[in-house]
């Protein structure tokens, strides 16, 4: 059993745990995920760490209620517990000196994008930060952002906070000179962003959550194809390089349960309510 | 005056068996195994031959087979399950999924002049009548102060723990999933081996003084050499559980499973039981699935029984090179599998939203024996033909755990990717051991559980010298 120590709701829908987890925790680096199984009906879900404290012995992730077992996890509270969490898993991200950093982070994957943009900080970097919601009140880890970049952009999707949308980084990367670039978002963040990098020859690292079950490299459900090659992000990954991912079959791939997803969701309201 | 010799009755007893047309419906196990009656009259049928018994010579754990087989037919049960213990630690699982008809039975004596003795069906038969009758454990050996890790509970890993805490070490097992069993509870489906039983004697070797930690994968929580400062020896079971591609295009469309995905979804995560529980399966109408394995019988049986209309087997070679076991091909036909002998996909072909809608397949012929002696199949050019598919399953074999050889440094690994061993398993590292299908590839559940077994015995001496010599 892994204890909730901490739970916070950041913004409607999104929410902050810390799990009790001391050897995760002493092992944990940026780029990694924990596999997590919330009872012995549950799936295992990916989720990308956020943090990790060795004194208190937690790690940090944040989740966005957008199916069941989101959900049932949103539905616990500060002492409870779930049955399985399983990590470090995946290869942690690259992290030196490569002078600039564009940070770019959508959603609810700003929060590990924090995680690497600290670490990246504290290693010399110069870091630009930009990061971006659907709507205003929708965007998470601004403060927590801010302390570890150098200049940070907002961006919304529908411009009611910051930039609309992310065609400003056009710009942005016209003027600056950007070593390397790293996006936490989703496929359609990570895809664009990649393609704005890509006449710039910027070095674009994607982060990717396919659909995954063991996440230790079993299954096969995560491959990915790189650069014409089938790659699994569970152990190759779960960082790619941008300009090399196939996101029009990782997209396909993600909704191949839409259907399942949908029915087990309803089943579980249903069960909610009468309960 | 002798008495007059009972006539020797040649036909095995048969065991009874779910009706094929209500068992693909279901995920109960098919063979139900014998009654108490079924049981003492097929271990009457035992010929008893002395030692060394061509049976025990074909056993990779050299269970005294006509010693418990003596005990049924005295209807001693306890006594033949504790007979079997003595060498086997997962008796129940053992009885239902090992390839008795080329081990023990293949040498039995019987067979000359009728059905070998059921070995298998009798060692499941005492195994169930322990678990429901309340297992004894043995009393608890003088410890010896030494620890060992073992990595992965699978039939290696467990079998090796059972041996190690017999001995009056202390075992820590390390397993990454959730649940112990290694394939026992990922890859073999419910309806050959119920999880209850699998959960049963992980619970026997827990009771044995063994802790099984789960969620721990060695290699990201702890390396190899951080459990060698903690343990006095290690063990390594990892497996070959990473699934083989075709490599060919179309492959990662949406609806194409390797088989090691689909298993796990079904087995261990009960996706037959969604939305009960949260793991999802997608089945389609027709589903093929590629390969010739018990893999490939598991996926496709599993696959008729989460509603598919039409399931095929998909098979490059032909009937009589399928390294199936006949039995599971005779139930996979039954259930209504169609068999496609001599043909192998070209490229999977995907619709507007990149889901599998066909397969381009080539017919074969064989050529000449190959490397594994089976004769090699070589397309037939201008036989291309098309298969409308919506689901696939790819069971053509599983390669090696990469992450303890990637992350242990100085362990001597083949071009292959298998740890390399000498004939107890030990590896290139002082105090670490390895065995099962990280060393020999993927094989069985008991060539893996013999390994574990002779890996134990090694651990055992080699601690048992350095506690003596005082180096520790």
């Amino acid at each position: 059993m892994y204890k909730i120590v901490t739970k916070r709701e950041l913004v409607p829908h999104i929410n902050l745990f810390e799990f009790e987890a001391k050897e995760v925790a002493e092992k944990a680096k940026p780029g990694q995920f924990v596999i997590l199984r919330i009872d012995e009906t549950g799936e295992r879900i990916p989720l990308t760490i956020a943090g990790a404290d060795v004194g208190k012995g937690t790690i940090t992730v944040v989740c966005h209620e957008v199916g069941k077992t989101t959900k049932k996890l949103g539905a616990l509270r500060a002492g409870d517990s779930i049955l399985d969490l399983a990590g470090p898993l995946g290869k942690p991200a690259k992290i030196e000196n490569f002078g600039t950093v564009l940070c770019v982070g959508g959603g609810v994957m700003i929060a590990p994008l924090y995680y690497q943009a600290k670490a990246l900080h504290e290693a010399g970097n110069k870091i630009i930060g930009v990061i971006g919601a659907r709507t205003a009140n929708q965007l998470i880890y601004e403060e927590e952002m801010r302390q570890v970049c150098d200049e940070l952009y907002v961006a919304t999707d529908d411009g009611t906070k910051g930039y609309k949308g992310l065609d400003f980084l056009k710009d942005l990367l016209k003027e600056r000179k950007i070593d390397r670039a790293i996006v936490l978002g989703s496929i359609i963040t990570m895809k664009l962003v990649s393609e704005f990098t890509r006449p710039h020859g910027i070095p674009t690292i994607v982060n990717l959550v396919p659909i995954m079950v063991d996440g230790m490299g079993m299954c096969g459900a995560c491959r990915v194809t790189v650069g014409g090659k089938t790659m699994f992000a569970c152990v190759n990954g779960p960082d790619f390089d941008g300009h090399q991912v196939d996101f029009e079959e990782l997209m396909a791939r993600l909704k191949m349960y839409t259907a399942q997803e949908k029915l087990a969701f309803v089943f579980y309201e249903k069960g909610e309510r009468s309960s | 005056m002798s008495k007059p010799k009972p006539k020797i009755r040649k036909e095995a007893v048969p065991m009874p068996k779910q009706n094929p047309k209500e068992r693909v419906h279901n995920f109960n196990e098919v063979a139900l195994g014998y009654t108490v009656e079924q049981a003492v009259a097929e271990a009457e049928r035992c010929l008893q031959c002395p030692a060394p018994s061509p049976c025990v010579k074909g056993c990779p754990v050299e269970i005294d087979i006509p010693a418990f087989i003596k005990l049924i037919k005295e209807r001693k049960f306890k006594e033949a399950i504790k007979k079997i213990r003595e060498k086997n630690n997962l008796p129940a699982v053992t009885g239902r999924v090992c390839p008795q008809e080329q081990q023990c039975q293949a040498n039995c004596t019987m067979a000359k002049i009728g059905d070998p003795i059921s070995i298998g069906r009798l060692e499941r038969f005492v195994a169930d009548w322990e678990r429901e009758h309340g297992y004894d454990t043995p009393p608890k050996p003088k410890p010896t102060g030494k620890r060992v890790a073992i990595v992965g509970a699978g039939p290696a890993g467990l079998t090796a723990a059972a041996d190690l805490v017999r001995l009056g070490h202390e075992v820590v097992v390390f397993e990454a999933l959730h649940k112990p069993g290694g394939v026992l509870v990922y890859g073999i489906p419910e309806f050959r081996l119920p999880k209850k039983i699998v959960e049963a004697e992980a619970d026997y070797i827990k009771k044995l003084g063994v802790k099984i930690k789960t969620n721990a994968m060695v290699g990201k929580l702890y390396t190899i050499k951080e459990l060698l400062e903690r343990f006095d020896a290690v063990f390594v079971g990892t497996g070959a559980g990473l699934p083989r591609f075709m490599r060919i295009p179309g492959e990662n469309l949406c609806g194409i499973y390797s088989a090691n995905e689909f298993l796990i979804r079904v087995n261990l995560m009960k996706a037959y039981a969604f939305p009960e529980y949260d793991t999802p399966i997608y089945i389609g109408e027709k589903v093929a699935v590629i390969g010739g394995g018990n893999v490939a019988m598991d996926a496709a049986r599993c696959a008729l029984r989460l509603g598919a209309k039409e399931v095929r087997i998909v098979y490059r070679r032909s009937r009589k090179e399928m390294p199936a076991r006949a039995e599971e091909i005779e139930n996979a036909e039954e259930e209504g599998v169609i068999f496609e002998f001599l043909t192998n996909p070209k490229r999977f072909i995907g619709n507007e939203r990149g889901w599998v809608k066909a397969m381009e397949c080539v017919r074969m012929r064989l050529g000449e024996p190959d490397a594994s002696g089976r004769r090699r199949p070589i397309p037939i050019e201008g036989s291309e033909f098309t298969m409308d598919v919506d689901t696939v399953i790819i069971a053509i074999g599983g390669t090696p755990n990469p992450i303890i050889p990637q992350t242990t440094e100085g362990l001597e690994v083949t071009r292959h990717g298998t740890i390399v061993t000498d004939e107890n398993g030990k590896t290139s590292i002082e105090g670490v051991y390895a065995g099962g299908d990280i060393v020999t590839g993927a094989a069985t559940v008991i060539s893996a559980m013999g390994a574990g077994k002779r890996a134990a015995r090694a651990i055992h001496k080699y601690l048992m010298e350095k506690r003596n010599s005082g180096k520790s």
